[in-house]
């Protein structure tokens, strides 16, 4: 691999972590504004407002960057940062077609995704503890809590995936998949995108920014461009969480036609599934605190082990 | 039988229904609303029809309605009839700072001076600019639509009820005396 190659690919991932959030984002504030029985933003950009979230970009670049007197500075600044760029790596190994269309092929791609999404949560930790805010303290310790309790029905329903393939390359998964996969680990792919959307905190569980209870949880004392990056790393996650249920779940490239379209069928089930996220969140109210831990430990969690245990018996049956 | 988690599809179908349905947000500034005939917009004046009999005024509830007027002497039409006077409007305003819009003026009105008209884009800045005068009333006497037609089955106006009971009384008056006419014909030739 040439160092112009790995300049390349590194290029077009930053494009489209840059790009792709911003598409769901739009497509979040149209859908969800359809849903409503509303137009949604029809001003900025001119034609059905498509540069809404430009504009509001540009909205928060001119904003004051407030750090708070008693905050920890350097961890608060931080913050934002290790919610974001967490996203930015996972979307460097997700495959988008056959033959090496992705970003960089890792070995243990699954394993990798998935630490590696656990940063992304500490971001919102950091920011919730350092922003020396009882508001943003509770936000802080429910992502933790949250974090805690959903990283393991998680870690389950992958681990069935690659128990599956034998494989923890996710360009080796994708290589065994096989179309009766789809209907075989269906829960696990309930699982995983329900737990997905937990750890995103996105409704219906958003309980740690909770704006009707407890402000904006962690990202109460932001303002300007590091709020603008934790609503950005929001996004990012939803690209992320779709695009992996898609490649572990729904089988990436894998679709009727030619070989060489493989990342248009990669793109189609992401953005699907994109559009699923957005679907939920206009649809179903708040969780409770409780409800949510409930629904990780009595429903997901059992759901999940019920799922290996089917992997494993198929597995066996099969080979 | 409830199957469980048929609340949860059917809170899903509930929003994917409303997405491919037309929304609801009316783009005023752009769009000009489609309102229904009698929209209570703005009270318009015809002035021509205005006699200053003050019965608006007097009955707006919380006087809104400033009419000013002079009496002007009309010479006689006759040479021995007296000289006539009549009312000449010098203002009418209607404060809309004040206005409730219950419409009594229009209804109370018994020269038909006063319409409702859909039109409702007169905001101001101040308050004491919507105190509007004669002429700017006159000028939405241009947006008072034609009065709706009446239903299939409705009666007819009292005006055209009462030419036509004039008329059917003036006909069978004619056909009564034709038919007395008739009537003394056979035995015609005789001396009244």
């Amino acid at each position: 691999m040439s160092l112009l190659d790995t300049l390349l690919r590194c290029v077009a991932v930053v494009v489209v972590f840059l790009t792709f959030p911003l598409i769901i984002g739009q497509t979040e504030h149209k859908v969800m504004a359809h849903m409503q029985g509303r137009l949604g933003p029809m001003y900025a950009g001119g034609f059905h407002g498509w540069a809404q979230l430009v504009a509001d970009g540009v909205k928060f670049a001119q904003k004051e960057d407030v750090v708070p007197l008693d905050a920890d500075r350097r961890v608060f600044q931080l913050a934002p940062a290790v919610a974001l760029l967490p996203y930015m790596l996972v979307l460097l190994v997700i495959p988008v077609g056959p033959e090496g269309f992705v970003g960089q092929a890792v070995d243990a791609g699954l394993i990798f995704v998935l630490a590696v999404m656990g940063i992304g949560v500490l971001g919102s930790l950091m920011a919730g503890w350092a922003s020396a805010n009882k508001f943003s303290l509770l936000g802080g310790l429910r992502t933790a809590a949250q974090l805690m309790s959903y990283e393991l029905p998680m870690l389950l329903a992958a681990a069935s995936v690659a128990m599956a393939a034998g494989t923890l390359s996710l360009p080796g998964i994708l290589g065994a998949f096989h179309w009766w996969w789809v209907p075989w680990q269906l829960i696990g792919a309930f699982v995983f995108f329900t737990a997905g959307l937990a750890e995103l905190q996105r409704p219906p569980f958003d309980m740690p920014v909770a704006d009707s209870e407890i402000i904006f949880g962690a990202y109460t004392e932001y303002t300007g461009l590091r709020f603008a990056f934790f609503l950005l790393s929001e996004y990012a996650g939803i690209l992320v969480i779709s695009a992996l249920t898609a490649v572990l779940f729904l089988g990436g490239w894998h679709g009727p036609m030619p070989e060489s379209l493989g990342w248009l069928w990669t793109l189609l089930k992401t953005f699907a599934l994109a559009f699923v996220v957005i679907w939920l969140r206009v649809t179903y109210p708040r969780l409770r605190e409780d409800q949510l831990m409930r629904f990780a430990w009595t429903c997901l969690i059992p759901l999940a082990l019920l799922q290996l245990a089917i992997t494993g018996v198929v597995k066996v049956a099969i080979s | 039988m409830n199957i469980p988690g048929s609340g949860l599809a059917k809170g899903l179908a509930v929003t994917l229904r409303t997405m491919t349905k037309r929304s609801v947000t009316a783009q005023y500034p752009e769009v000009q609303p489609e309102l229904p005939p009698r929209t209570r917009g703005v009270i318009a004046l015809l002035e021509e029809n205005c006699t200053v009999c003050m019965l608006c005024a007097r009955e707006c509830p919380d006087w809104c309605i400033y009419i000013d007027s002079h009496k002007e002497t009309l010479p006689a039409a006759e040479p021995n009839a007296r000289a006539r006077t009549r009312n000449v409007l010098d203002r009418f305003a209607i404060d809309f700072s004040l206005c409730m819009y219950c419409g009594i003026c229009i209804e109370v009105c018994p020269f038909d001076a006063l319409f409702w008209s859909p039109e409702f884009e007169y905001a101001e800045t101040d308050i004491l600019e919507l105190t509007h005068e004669r002429d700017r009333l006159r000028e939405w006497m241009w947006t008072v639509p034609p009065p709706p037609a009446l239903d299939p089955a409705a009666e007819d106006p009292k005006e055209i009820a009462m030419a036509r009971k004039a008329a059917d009384k003036l006909a069978a008056a004619a056909e009564a005396a034709a038919a007395e006419a008739v009537a003394a014909g056979p035995a015609g030739g005789e001396p009244a």
